[in-house]
């Protein structure tokens, strides 16, 4: 038994250290430490640097243009990425949509779509929830009527994540009413610049709008744009929904986190003569989220090491999401508690791009709050933390 | 990166099975705690033939040289079992402070015998006013000519009531919680001045609390070096708690798996009570505190195994001691809620379980004193 990487997977990992010193953007960098939001062009600038690589795919199979790698050196990869603080792709294309596309894709579809993924030359989105269909996905409503060569589709998604950038969106539609409801679901692919598409920004509690309302009136889909068969898309969707979790435990920015805690606790008086640091109240539970992060790293190198014999993913990434999640949520509590007041002047704009005013209050402790009000959706997304437990529920423990 | 057992591993696992599944069901534990000795000199016996009470030490210790996985191995299965015989305290503990501190010579009699299964071993470290530091430490040792004369009392002896050799902790010179000045004796139990005051524990084990009165033993009966033994004692607990600990996981494991069990059994209101989702979630998060305790036991082990520096050997093992407490007061408590008042009579094996991981989370120091030691560090 041992953690140890190989030789090869070491030098890797130099490898992939060196890359990001030297090609992650200073200017992006310079803003992830500000906590700064990065916008679509930083992004898209940084995605097109790993793609000229031959890195902008790690999951992918060799033959879409993928890395090929291990499974122990995606995870190298991505450990690297979340410690020097080089964002993740934005997962809608690369992560979601594209191993749908790879699985059950019609050949035409995977040469139409995949190349422009794997470039960041087009921009996905996710159709999935509606205002009504939240962990209950698959009593979905919006639906789409085959005539002749098109679909109409009709309806409206909702918590669909920085679709004000997208050129395309995938979508959960219903295309039967008269059977089980998980059997009358279709997976479409939509152009976002078709006639009929409106967007409609929802501000979160940070104030930004990283989510909208998407809504369908009567809109024209090529049938061409129907993955696989009809009826078949909720087998698809969940195909997604469990695809490649890789880094979902958020290990390395957790890591992160943890020293921007211990530095911001150094910095910061507890209001009795000693800094945050020294506070034993405080102290003690620093100790405990860094216990609990060692913890959930061994829990995800254990699955990984799992994976990496031929196991199939299984509901340890349940338990990864739910550890990953709540801990990084206490990580924010703890960021606002060493804010204090600092936490309180609300001003987003002076975390957005183009900002060159006077910052209030020190550091980042202001974009402190934001962070904890935006994160609280870690434990309601990609499969609420309840619906997680179910799923242990059932594949684990057989109730 | 590898997380499987090693072949010897899984054979010294199966090994551990097949005795507990064939020796150690829930009516021979009760019989055996309530015999004279409250453990079984056969079972013992077994132990030592088998070659359990060699895996703690080196080779040239005359030892199967294994690691703390190995003994991670072992003592999961223990765990599950709820094992009374007392494996840590002669094997682990006791026989790491010899193996850490005691000389050639020593080594060669003590380790022979508890290797042999003929030798019983009770450290005798913690003080009443000491919690849980191993430095704190008020017993005193004066020499006189060639004999050392020991005073103090200890408390949570394991093993007092059947040990043959006490290894008691004095202090030679300095203040309490110094690091220096501590050195290990070998006491035989029977010496004048011993006093073994015996109890069973509340998890069916046999401990002591021992005065020292004027207790006269031979400078050769300190174990190696004088005002030394600081860091030779927390070598030996850093394998003790990596050791308990991987028996609290064994043990939290079966506490898990014996709730699930009944919820599919048991019925209320016409239905099984496993189908409650607000159950389900209650036995998914002790699923969750059972395999986070088990990856942070692995961390400890792997690191004491590695040539990691000792302060972050003390840290792997306190994050481990910390985070196991946690999931034994979650699982532990859920399981007795879960089984509801079934689970509070001395009938069910559960509430025994529940009683052991309750003295497992005070062993070698809580998870609140672990936290802080992590913080220390």
């Amino acid at each position: 038994m041992n953690a140890d990487f190989t030789a090869e997977e070491l030098a890797f990992q130099d490898e992939v250290r060196k890359f990001l010193q030297n090609e992650f953007p200073a200017d992006l960098k310079a803003k992830v430490d500000a906590s700064v939001r990065l916008d679509k062009d930083d992004m898209v600038r940084w995605q097109k640097i790993l793609f000229k690589k031959g890195w902008a795919a790690p999951t992918w199979p060799v033959e879409y243009g993928g890395t090929g790698w291990s499974h122990t050196k995606t995870h190298i990869f991505a450990t690297e990425m979340g410690l020097y603080g080089a964002p993740e792709p934005i997962p809608f294309g690369m992560k979601m949509v594209a191993p749908v596309i790879m699985a059950y894709g019609s050949e035409e579809q995977k040469q139409r779509f995949l190349p422009d993924i794997l470039e960041s030359n087009a921009w996905w989105c996710q159709g999935y929830s509606e205002p009504n269909a939240g962990s209950d996905l698959a009593s979905l409503k919006t639906a789409a009527v085959r005539e002749g060569d098109e679909y109409v589709v009709n309806g409206s998604k909702t918590w669909n994540t920085l679709g004000q950038y997208a050129d395309w969106i995938f979508c959960l539609v219903r295309t039967d009413n008269t059977v089980k409801k998980q059997e009358g679901i279709s997976f479409l692919l939509i152009d976002m610049k078709t006639p009929g598409i409106t967007i409609k920004p929802i501000v979160l509690l940070d104030g930004f709008p990283e989510v909208n309302e998407v809504f369908f009136d009567n809109v024209r889909v090529p049938a061409e744009n129907l993955i696989g068969e009809e009826n078949k898309g909720w087998t698809y969707a969940k195909v997604l929904l469990t695809h490649e979790r890789t880094n979902i435990a958020g290990v390395p920015r957790g890591k992160r986190r943890l020293k921007a805690l211990k530095r911001i606790a150094r910095e910061t008086e507890d209001g009795f003569g000693a800094s945050m640091l020294q506070n034993a109240s405080f102290k003690q539970r620093l100790a405990e989220i860094e216990i609990e992060l060692r913890a959930l790293e061994y829990s995800e190198l254990r699955t990984l090491a799992a994976l990496s014999v031929g196991k199939a993913p299984g509901p340890e990434s349940s338990i990864l999401k739910i550890v990953g999640t709540e801990l990084a949520q206490k990580m924010d509590e703890m960021f606002v508690e060493l804010a204090g007041y600092n936490c309180l002047p609300f001003v987003p704009d002076q975390f957005e791009p183009g900002f060159d005013g006077d910052a209030i209050g020190p550091g980042d402790s202001a974009s402190a709050a934001l962070t904890y009000f935006n994160n609280r959706k870690l434990s309601i997304f990609g499969g609420s933390n309840e619906i997680q437990r179910n799923i242990i529920t059932k594949a684990v423990l057989g109730l | 990166m590898d997380f499987s057992y090693t072949e010897v591993q899984q054979m010294l696992q199966d090994s551990v099975q097949k005795f507990v599944q064939k020796s150690y069901d829930f009516d021979t534990r009760n019989k055996i705690i309530g015999s004279e000795t409250g453990y079984s000199a056969d079972n013992w016996q077994l132990f030592a033939e088998l070659g359990w009470l060699a895996v703690p030490f080196s080779e040239e210790d005359g030892g199967l040289g294994g690691s703390a996985v190995d003994l991670m191995v072992i003592m999961e299965e223990f765990g599950k079992a709820n094992l009374v015989e007392p494996y840590t305290a002669t094997a682990v503990l006791g026989g790491s402070l010899v193996a850490n501190l005691a000389t050639g010579e020593q080594k060669e009699t003590l380790l022979r015998g508890i290797i042999g299964g003929e030798l019983q071993i009770a450290p005798a470290l913690a003080e009443p006013n000491g919690r849980y530091n191993p430095a704190s430490v008020a017993t005193t040792a004066t020499a006189e000519g060639d004999q050392i004369i020991l005073n103090g009392t200890k408390i949570a002896v394991e093993n007092g009531p059947n040990a043959d050799i006490l290894l008691v902790s004095a202090r030679e010179s300095g203040e309490i919680r110094d690091v220096d000045g501590i050195s290990v004796f070998a006491v035989e139990a029977g010496s004048p001045g011993v006093k073994i005051r015996k109890y069973r524990t509340v998890d069916g084990k046999q401990a002591a609390e021992v005065t020292l009165d004027q207790v006269s033993v031979a400078a050769s009966n300190r174990l190696g070096e004088a005002a030394a033994a600081l860091p030779g004692i927390e070598s030996a607990l850093n394998r003790s708690i990596v050791a308990v600990s991987a028996e609290a996981v064994g043990a939290l494991e079966v506490l898990l798996q014996k709730t699930v069990e009944y919820s599919k059994t048991r019925k209320q209101f016409g239905t099984a009570i496993g189908t409650f989702q607000a159950l389900q979630h209650r036995m998914a998060d002790m699923f969750i505190q059972c395999q986070l305790a088990r990856s942070i036991v692995i961390m400890a082990a792997m690191s004491l195994d590695s040539d990691e520096s000792s302060v972050e050997k003390g840290k792997a093992v306190a994050a481990a001691k910390s985070r196991v407490g946690k999931a034994i007061k979650s699982v532990g408590q859920e399981s007795i809620q879960i089984h509801g008042g079934i689970a509070m009579t001395e009938e069910l094996d559960v509430g025994h379980l529940f009683k052991r991981v309750t003295a497992l989370d005070l062993a070698y120091g809580d998870g609140d004193y672990h936290t802080q030691r992590f913080a220390a560090l």
